[in-house]
C-alpha cells in the first residue's frame, strides 16, 4: 500500500522538501510556544489555542480585504492586518483565561481541561456561524521579491518571510522571557506559583500576560500560514493546534528552545513523509510522532522529567 | 440586589465583548466581489446579552459564597430533591415503573420519526455510560471514545461484507474486538498523566478515522459501506417499521442492562478502585491497588460499551463511513457526561436525553448545537462542576447500639 520513493527526484526535490519542512515547522513552532507558555505557567493544556490562530487568521483575512476595498497601499495593509490580527487575537486570550480558566485554578486538574474542549467547540462554531463555513480565499499579502527569482522554484518569498518573521519572533521571547521584569516574573510563576505570590508577584496578572503574548504568536503563525496556504476555514485551528501541541510535547512542553526544536523536528519529518512515502497519511503522521513520544519519551528532547512528590 | 457599582461594571463587560468580537460578528466580507457587509444589529445583540449573562454571573456567584458561608456555620446537609426521590424506595419504584411502562408503550403512540430519534438518544445513553466508567468513575479523560465506536460498526459492516456474518453472531465480537483495541491503546498510554492522556486518545481517534479515510482496500474510504443488514429475529422477515420498533426495544434492553452493570460496578470492588484511582493514585498505589490492571479495565469495559453500540448504529443506520466518526461525535459524548454529572448514572441518562433530544425537537436551534455543547462544557465546569445530577457518594456512617453510650 505505502510505495516508497526514497531518493527518488534527487537533490533540488530534497532541499525543496527540506524548506517546505522548514516553513511548516517555524509555523508550528510559533503556535507551540503559547502552549509551551501557559503550561508552563498553569500546567494546562490550552485547547482552545488552535482557535485563537484561526481567529487571528479570520481577522487578518477581514481586515486586510475591508483595507484593500477602500483602497489602501499594501504595505500598509500588512502591517494593518497583522497589528489587528495579533491584537484581537490576545483579547481573546485574555477573556478565554479570564472566563473558563480563572475560576477553575482550584479544581481538578480535569475541570479546565473538559473547560477548555468546550471553549474551543465553541470558538470554532461561533466563527462558522458568524462568518461561513466555506474555504475562503486568503489574499497574497507578502509580494514576491526580485532577488528570491532564481530560486523561486525551491523556496518561495512567503517562506522565506515565514522563516525570518519566526526567528525573530523567537528572539524576541527569548530577550522579553529572559531580561524583562515581565519574563523574570514569568519564570518565577511557572518555578513556584506560591513562592511567587509570597514574594509580591501578581500571579493573576503574568497569566494574563502570557496568555496574551501566546495569542499573539498564534495570530503571527495564522497570517503567515493563512498566507502560505492560501485558503483559511474555521477548522483550520483544530488540527493546526494538535500539531503544534505535539510540537511542544516533542521539545519538552514548558521548554521555549524546545518547542521551537519540536516545531523544525515535526515539519522536516511531515515534509518528508509526505514528499517521500504518501501524502494520503499527512495527520497520521504528525499523530503517529505524538504517540510514540509521548510513549518512549514523555518529558520530550529538551524537557525536565516530571518527578511526582508526595 | 444588584448596585450600581455591580451594573457599571457589567456594562464594562459587555463594551469589552462588543469590541471583541467586534471584527468576526460585525464585518462580513467578499474579497471576490469586493463587498462589505456591515451587520451593527448583532454588536448590539452581544452588547445587550453579555451584559445580562454578566448580571447574572454576579447574582450567581454572590448566591454562592452566601449558600457557602451559611453551610460552613449551620452544617446543614442539603438535599435536593431528585436525591431524596431517589432514596425513599416509595417514591422511587413507582417512579421508575411509570418510566419503564412509558418506554415500553412508546413505539405503539408516536411515529416511526419519532421512535428513530428515540433509538438515537438511547444509544447516547449507553455510550455515555460507557464513557461515564472512564471519565466519570475512573478520572481518565478518554477523548478518543468514538475510536472504539467506530471499531464496533465497521468489524459489523466489515465482517457482514465479507463473511456474512449475522448481527447477532457480531454483537459480541464487535464488543470484544472493541475492548481489545481498548486494551491495546490503554497498555502503553495509561502510564502518561491526566492531560497527555488525552491528548494521546484524541490523536489515536483521528488516526483510526484517518485510517479508515485512506484504506480503500480495506475500509472502502470515504464512500463507506452500504446495504448493511438490519438484525434478525430469529429468522422471521421484518418490515422496515417493524425492523425499527424491533431496534427500539432492543435498545431498551441494552439500556437497562448496562445501567444493571454500571450500577453493580460502582459499589464493587473494582468501582471502588476506580474511584480510588481517580482521587488520589499514589495513595492508591500506596493501599495496594494495581494501578495499570485497574485502569485498563476501566478502559476495556468502556469501550466494550462503545463498541456494542457501535455494532448497533451501523445496523440501525445500514450504511457507515468514517464521517461518523470525527472526534465531535467523541466531544458529544463527553458533553453528555459533563452535563449530567460525572460518575451519576441518572445524570448520564438525563444529559444524553436532553442533550440529543432538544436540538432534534428544537430544529430552529438546531445550527446552534454545537456552539450550545462548548458552552454548556464551560459554564457547567465554572458554575455547576458536579452536573445536573450529582453523584452521591455511598457513606458509611457509625451507628450506636442500643444500650451502648455514645
Amino acid at each position: 500500500m505505502l510505495r516508497v520513493f526514497l531518493w527518488s527526484g534527487g537533490m533540488e526535490y530534497f532541499i525543496e522538501l527540506f524548506f517546505s519542512g522548514l516553513t511548516r515547522g517555524s509555523i508550528y513552532a510559533l503556535i507551540a510556544l503559547g502552549y509551551t507558555m501557559v503550561y508552563g505557567i498553569i500546567g494546562l493544556i490550552n485547547f482552545a489555542h488552535g482557535e485563537i490562530y484561526m481567529i487571528g487568521a479570520f481577522t487578518s483575512y477581514i481586515i486586510a480585504t475591508v483595507l484593500s476595498i477602500y483602497g489602501f497601499p499594501v504595505l500598509a495593509i500588512v502591517v494593518l492586518a497583522g497589528f489587528a490580527a495579533a491584537i484581537w487575537s490576545s483579547a481573546y486570550g485574555f477573556t478565554i483565561e479570564k472566563l473558563a480558566y480563572r475560576p477553575l485554578r482550584h479544581a481538578p486538574r480535569l475541570s479546565p481541561l473538559i473547560s477548555a474542549i468546550g471553549m474551543s467547540i465553541f470558538l470554532q462554531n461561533y466563527v462558522l456561524l458568524a462568518q461561513t463555513s466555506d474555504f475562503l480565499a486568503f489574499p497574497e499579502l507578502i509580494p514576491d521579491f526580485d532577488f528570491m527569482e532564481p530560486v523561486a522554484h525551491i523556496v518561495g518569498t512567503t517562506d522565506l518571510v515565514i522563516i525570518l518573521t519566526t526567528a525573530a519572533a523567537m528572539f524576541g521571547l527569548t530577550l522579553l522571557i529572559k531580561f524583562t521584569r515581565i519574563g523574570k516574573a514569568m519564570r518565577a510563576t511557572s518555578q513556584d506559583r506560591t513562592m511567587a505570590m509570597l514574594v509580591g508577584i501578581n500571579v493573576d496578572r503574568v497569566i494574563s500576560m502570557t496568555f496574551i503574548i501566546g495569542s499573539a504568536l498564534a495570530a503571527i503563525g495564522g497570517i503567515l500560514i493563512a498566507s502560505h496556504i492560501g485558503q483559511i476555514n474555521f477548522y483550520i485551528g483544530f488540527i493546526a493546534g494538535i500539531k503544534a501541541f505535539t510540537a511542544a510535547v516533542l521539545g519538552g512542553i514548558g521548554s521555549i528552545p524546545g518547542a521551537v526544536l519540536g516545531g523544525f523536528v515535526l515539519g522536516l519529518t511531515e515534509s518528508f513523509a509526505t514528499g517521500y512515502v504518501s501524502s494520503d497519511y499527512e495527520d497520521v503522521f504528525a499523530f503517529g510522532l505524538l504517540v510514540l513520544i509521548l510513549l518512549f519519551k514523555p518529558s520530550g528532547l529538551l524537557g525536565r522529567a516530571d518527578i511526582q512528590k508526595v | 440586589m444588584i448596585s450600581l457599582k455591580e451594573s457599571k461594571r457589567s456594562a464594562l463587560v459587555s463594551l469589552w465583548f462588543m469590541f471583541l468580537t467586534f471584527p468576526i460578528m460585525v464585518i462580513k466580507v467578499d474579497a471576490i466581489e469586493k463587498t462589505i457587509i456591515w451587520r451593527w444589529e448583532n454588536m448590539f445583540y452581544v452588547g445587550f446579552g453579555s451584559f445580562i449573562l454578566s448580571i447574572f454571573g454576579r447574582i450567581f456567584f454572590e448566591r454562592q459564597k452566601n449558600r457557602r458561608e451559611k453551610q460552613l456555620s449551620e452544617k446543614i446537609q442539603q438535599h435536593n430533591l431528585i436525591q431524596i426521590l431517589l432514596r425513599e424506595p416509595k417514591y422511587l419504584y413507582p417512579l421508575a415503573a411509570a418510566f419503564f411502562l412509558f418506554a415500553l408503550t412508546f413505539p405503539h403512540l408516536f411515529s416511526t420519526y419519532q421512535i428513530n430519534v428515540m433509538t438515537t438518544a438511547l444509544m447516547y445513553v449507553v455510550l455515555g455510560l460507557g464513557l461515564n466508567i472512564v471519565v466519570g468513575v475512573a478520572g481518565l479523560l478518554d477523548l478518543g471514545y468514538v475510536a472504539f465506536y467506530a471499531v464496533g460498526a465497521y468489524s459489523y459492516a466489515l465482517l457482514n461484507f465479507h463473511f456474512g456474518m449475522t448481527f447477532w453472531m457480531v454483537l459480541p465480537l464487535g464488543a470484544l474486538l472493541a475492548a481489545l483495541f481498548g486494551v491495546l491503546l490503554g497498555f502503553p498510554v495509561l502510564r502518561l498523566r491526566g492531560d497527555y492522556l488525552a491528548i494521546v486518545t484524541l490523536a489515536f481517534g483521528e488516526i483510526i478515522r484517518l485510517v479508515m479515510e485512506n484504506w480503500n482496500a480495506f475500509s472502502q474510504g470515504p464512500s463507506g459501506i452500504s446495504n448493511i443488514p438490519r438484525p434478525g429475529l430469529l429468522g422471521f422477515d421484518l418490515t422496515l417499521n417493524q425492523a425499527i420498533t424491533y431496534l427500539y426495544y432492543l435498545m431498551i434492553v441494552m439500556v437497562l442492562i448496562t445501567i444493571f452493570v454500571v450500577n453493580r460496578l460502582q459499589n464493587s470492588r473494582l468501582g471502588r478502585a476506580w474511584i480510588a484511582l481517580r482521587e488520589d493514585e499514589i495513595a492508591c498505589q500506596a493501599m495496594g491497588i494495581d494501578k495499570t490492571k485497574t485502569k485498563l479495565t476501566a478502559f476495556a469495559l468502556g469501550a466494550t460499551w462503545a463498541g456494542l453500540v457501535g455494532v448497533i448504529f451501523a445496523a440501525k443506520t445500514t450504511f457507515i463511513n468514517p464521517a461518523s466518526f470525527t472526534f465531535l461525535e467523541s466531544a458529544i459524548i463527553l458533553a453528555i457526561v459533563v452535563l449530567g454529572g460525572m460518575g451519576s448514572i441518572l445524570g448520564v441518562i438525563l444529559g444524553a436525553i436532553i442533550l440529543i433530544l432538544l436540538p432534534e425537537y428544537l430544529r430552529a436551534l438546531s445550527d446552534y448545537r454545537m456552539l450550545a455543547f462548548g458552552a454548556i462544557m464551560v459554564s457547567m465546569m465554572v458554575f455547576r462542576p458536579q452536573g445536573l445530577i450529582s453523584n452521591v457518594r455511598r457513606h458509611y456512617q457509625y451507628r450506636p447500639q442500643k444500650g451502648e453510650q455514645e
